[in-house]
């Protein structure tokens, strides 16, 4: 116990919090564009850590990675922009919420929830650590591989109306999740002789597509500001704050669920918002707002992301295999200052283990006071008319993607997912679908057959299979089960659900999932058994559901409604044009011509606003290149200028 | 809140003090900053070595360049080095550090391996040891013992066929051991979870990720070493890992197994894999093409800071008990271990085939 404290007299110096809040202030920078987030910031406070005193830089790196999933809301909520792969799920009602004019509320309840999950997932990583080891252990590739089924079956709440839409997405997120190496065998598949499709398609990439550029396509469809409902400037910031106070068993419930899942290696955090959203859609008695605007939407995920952050520090710090992409970088942080991690951490060196733990909570907390004292003005954003804010938005993007593997392969998987993210966004398809199916792929096939050649046919004995398959049934029964009851005993309270609305896009986009179902069985054909299995179960779920998706359709075809994807599908051509001169001219002079011209000609903004923002945002991008070594493509132009700019 | 702001304008202004102070460099051929190019994420093991690296090289070169790392992850590493092959300066303004996974792919003859190893000259190598360690229940008390794993399966969680752990799969194929690797593990330290789960039963690691996480297995009775890959000396013998000179090497393994010496082509393939994965672990290399004094400069630079006690302290910690290569010898050493005779290349890609049904 006195290690304990002793650990917070030492966090409590100068020298450790002026550290501490160097950490958090690049954190909340990193976390704020999208793209960057820990890894960045790692890069940037590396070479610094080399030599420098264990808990002085323990603590600033800790301040890093807590507050990156505080800072990366801001733009999930304010531009739908997923900021990093663990605030995906709260772009689902967050941004709803901005589009209502309700941003100030959303952040700030965003950011107390992230605060609170913070400092929950730090207290139950001070308790856990001491006992985390046989509990670690005891998490075989067996119970992984249940783990991530128990991810997948959220997706039967996510589905909206129709399981078979659900599905179908969410087998083309599996079937995507597949292309690059088997893991079982080493073997690449649907590679195309693409060098980029070897190592897969980045989350970031597939993340950005599936949301980001199709909200983009229809504000600038509609073109007015994101906020389209009008509503006093800034108003809601204590309405966030009561909302969060309202729903505190939720908030505890989903880090405590967060500190967990990030406590066990191998699952990693991207998924974990995911779960606690739907766990938070399916225990609450009204479901209808989900999806277009609910508070416990941002709640439950921003808790969640937050302690689910502390709590993949135990196999990080225990085990020294790291719990998440961030976690990974902090255990190279660890190592250059020379500390081993392992049981000695909780051991002889209990001390630095707490002084982490202390680092997380006190970096939770003001990183989110930070960000909510900025939540005001920045919400402000939400006011601007659309087309003004595009060209920014986009180069945000283009910035982001590029940063996953830089290369133009980047650009080009974005268009092609966000291709398809427009048109399943037009024809109400679940897009999160997609997305869990996509990032648990890997794990799931990963974990399916190590079980099995460890472990043979007993893995299904085992009890913490059994334990979490019985967590799945009732998932996935309870819920059916309990509105058949309650229909029976209140009889006509409720309408029926709305039969499932059909569109006319619909059977493009089961025709394309059909088709490329068969297209990549048709690859895969030959390949030996370990390899194909996984993808050929994948393309079983597509090729089956998308056939269900055409004969509801065409049992349906007078009840179609018409949807509008052609404009959109002219948007996404228009991307690939610009992103391609992104490329080609060079990217800091592409983003300055193009900002002006839009602005000026588009947005019809003048002279002197379509020049400021244009500089504005070219400044930017030096800056950034300067200060955080970021690449971009430099194309043919971009080295001209970048010569003239390194004279000044 | 005031207080926090001033806290964090005190931050920014240390921070800033520390960015600032970048040592104007003097007349020196190496240009002033140098692009020290990873291609692995950050954090990462090769990582970790270049950033404990860098400082070390900008305060032994003349005119203290700074040194800028640039990680570009993908395609485990060829991504990176293809990048850095098409568009490397010059100048010596462009260096790049490589590891065993970059190496493995040249060796085997990958398609998307686009560099030439010939066209750049290394100037540092880091080499490595590593130990196989099996479960104490398997009737091995210890490595005399050895005998005694012939008679049963063994599990081992791999990364890949064509990982860092290729010359211990066929090494143990050469013992006689019944391995049945299971592959898909994210890294080492992945597959020794697997080990300390009970799923796989025997695993390795290298030298430094054995004394962190395994010496402490082996004390507390959970892990039984078997051998060592061993080290080798000036007359190209394998002989005892100085970091573990109680633990046998494969030869002498084998010696207690068959009583006789491993030899033959599978040997012979296993010692390429082993000088190239082991030996030359992590490898510096600057562009051929970079002016001969720049060269000499970089050559004279490591020269330095190998001998810099304070370095050796220092490494010793963090890359093991061993003797950093340098100087021109490593060239030619470097590129026998990386050539491929065409009935080694044959032979391999037949047992990969026949072992793990993997096609080259």
């Amino acid at each position: 116990m006195s290690v304990f404290f002793s650990a917070f007299d030492q966090v409590m110096s100068v020298m450790h919090l002026s550290y501490l809040m160097l950490g958090v202030v690049i954190g909340l920078v990193v976390g704020i564009i999208p793209g960057l987030g820990g890894i960045a910031g790692m890069s940037l406070l590396l070479p610094f850590i080399y030599g420098m005193d264990p808990s002085v830089g323990l603590g600033m790196l800790m301040g890093l990675v807590a507050v990156v999933p505080t800072g990366d809301t801001f733009t999930s909520v304010l531009m739908g922009i997923p900021g990093s792969s663990s605030s995906q799920a709260t772009v689902m009602d967050g941004f709803p919420l901005a589009k209502k004019g309700q941003a100030a509320r959303a952040l700030s309840a965003a950011f107390l929830s992230s605060m609170m999950g913070g400092v929950v997932g730090a207290i139950v990583l001070s308790v856990f650590i001491l006992v985390a080891r046989p509990v670690v252990l005891s998490f075989s590739s067996a119970e992984l591989f249940m783990l991530t089924l128990l991810g997948l079956s959220v997706v039967a709440s996510l589905s909206g109306g129709s399981i078979f839409k659900g599905l179908a997405a969410c087998g083309m997120g599996l079937l995507v999740g597949t292309i690059g190496g088997a893991p079982a065998t080493g073997d690449f598949r649907f590679t195309f002789d693409i060098d980029y499709l070897y190592d897969g398609i980045p989350l970031i990439v597939v993340g950005l597509g599936i949301f980001a550029l199709p909200e983009i396509v229809s504000l600038l469809i509609r073109n007015k500001a994101i906020a389209s409902e009008g509503n006093e400037l800034g108003q809601g910031l204590g309405q966030g704050i009561k909302d969060v106070f309202k729903n505190l068993p939720l908030v505890g419930r989903s880090s405590f669920f967060g500190s967990l899942v990030g406590a066990i290696p191998g699952l990693g955090g991207s998924v974990v918002d995911w779960m606690t959203y739907s766990f938070a859609m399916s225990m609450s008695k009204d479901k209808s707002q989900f999806g277009k605007g609910e508070i416990k939407g941002v709640i439950a995920p921003e808790s969640a992301n937050n302690a689910c952050s502390c709590g993949s520090m135990v196999p990080t710090i225990l085990f020294g295999v790291p719990g998440s992409g961030s976690a990974a970088v902090f255990l190279g942080g660890m190592l250059l200052l020379g500390i081993q991690p392992g049981v000695s951490m909780v051991t002889t060196h209990l001390d630095l283990t707490y002084t982490i733990i202390w680092s997380l909570a006190l970096a939770n907390i003001i990183g989110a006071l930070l960000c909510i004292f900025l939540t005001r003005p920045i919400s402000l954003l939400t006011y601007i008319k659309f087309s003004v804010l595009a060209p920014i938005i986009l180069t945000l993007i283009l910035f982001a993607a590029y940063q996953a593997t830089r290369s133009l392969g980047d650009f080009v998987a974005l268009g092609g997912i966000a291709l398809l993210g427009v048109m399943m966004k037009s024809a109400n398809w679940p897009r999160p679908a997609f997305l869990i199916g996509f990032v648990l792929s890997a794990g799931a096939e990963n974990y399916f057959f190590q079980s099995i050649q460890f472990y043979g046919d007993s893995w299904f004995s085992r009890p913490g299979v059994q334990i979490i398959g019985l967590l799945i049934a009732c998932g996935l029964l309870l819920p059916p089960l309990f509105k058949y009851l309650k229909k029976k005993k209140g009889g006509n309270t409720q309408e029926q659900a709305p039969a499932v609305a059909h569109y006319n896009a619909d059977i493009w986009i089961a025709m394309v999932f059909l088709l490329t179902g068969v297209v990549f069985a048709y690859q895969i054909w030959e390949e030996q058994m370990l390899t194909q299995a996984f993808p050929m179960m994948a393309i079983g779920l597509v090729v089956f559901s998308a056939a269900f998706v055409i004969y509801e359709y065409m049992k349906n075809r007078r009840m179609v409604a018409a949807t509008e994807v052609r404009q959109g599908l002219v948007y996404v051509a228009g991307f690939f044009i610009m992103s391609y001169l992104y490329f080609e001219i060079g990217f800091l002079v592409t983003t300055f011509v193009f900002t002006l011209l839009f602005i000026y000609f588009f947005a019809k903004g003048g002279v002197v606003k379509s020049l400021s923002i244009s500089v504005g945002l070219l400044t930017f991008l030096i800056v950034m290149g300067r200060v955080m070594s970021v690449d971009y493509p430099e194309g043919v132009l971009d080295p001209y200028v970048l010569s003239v700019i390194n004279l000044i | 809140m005031k207080k926090l702001t001033h806290w964090a304008v005190s931050a920014l202004t240390a921070f800033s003090v520390t960015a600032a102070t970048n040592v104007m460099a003097e007349d020196s051929p190496v240009p002033d900053t140098v692009n020290f190019t990873v291609p692995f994420g950050v954090g990462g093991g090769t990582d970790v070595w270049a950033r404990f690296m860098a400082p070390n090289l900008t305060s032994h070169i003349d005119g203290e360049p700074t040194i800028v790392i640039k990680n570009q992850p993908g395609g485990g590493s060829l991504t990176g080095t293809n990048l850095f092959y098409k568009r490397a300066k010059d100048d010596g303004s462009s260096i790049i550090g490589t590891s065993a996974s970059t190496l493995f792919p040249y060796m085997l003859g990958d398609k998307r391996v686009r560099f030439k190893l010939d066209d750049w000259t290394p100037i540092l190598a880091s080499p490595t040891g590593g130990v196989v360690y099996v479960q104490p229940n398997l009737g091995v008390a210890s490595s005399k013992d050895v005998g005694k794993l012939l008679d049963q399966e063994l599990k081992l969680a791999s990364q890949g066929p064509t990982r860092l752990e290729l010359p211990i799969l066929i090494a143990l194929d050469l013992l006689g051991a019944d391995v049945k690797p299971v592959f898909g593990m994210k890294s080492r330290g992945a597959g020794r979870l697997a080990f300390e789960r009970g799923e796989a039963t025997i695993d390795f690691q290298t030298s430094s990720a054995y004394i962190r996480n395994v010496k402490g297995l082996v004390e507390a009775n959970k892990a039984v070493p078997v051998f060592s890959v061993g080290v080798m000396n000036k007359e190209g013998n394998i002989v005892r890992d100085p970091a573990f000179p109680g633990i046998p090497t494969f030869e002498e393994a084998y010696f207690t197994v068959h009583g006789k010496q491993p030899s033959g082509m599978q040997y012979d393939v296993y010692r390429k894999f082993l000088a190239a994965g082991f030996a030359f672990q992590k490898v510096i290399f600057v562009p051929s093409d970079a002016p001969s004094d720049v060269l000499a400069a970089y050559n004279k630079g490591v020269r330095e800071m190998i001998k810099d006690p304070k370095f050796k302290a220092e490494a010793a910690v963090q890359i093991g008990p061993y003797q950093n290569a340098v100087g021109l010898d490593i060239a030619t050493y470097l590129s026998d271990a990386v050539t491929i005779s065409p009935e080694m290349y044959t032979w391999i890609s037949d047992w990969l085939k026949a072992e793990f049904n993997y096609k080259l």
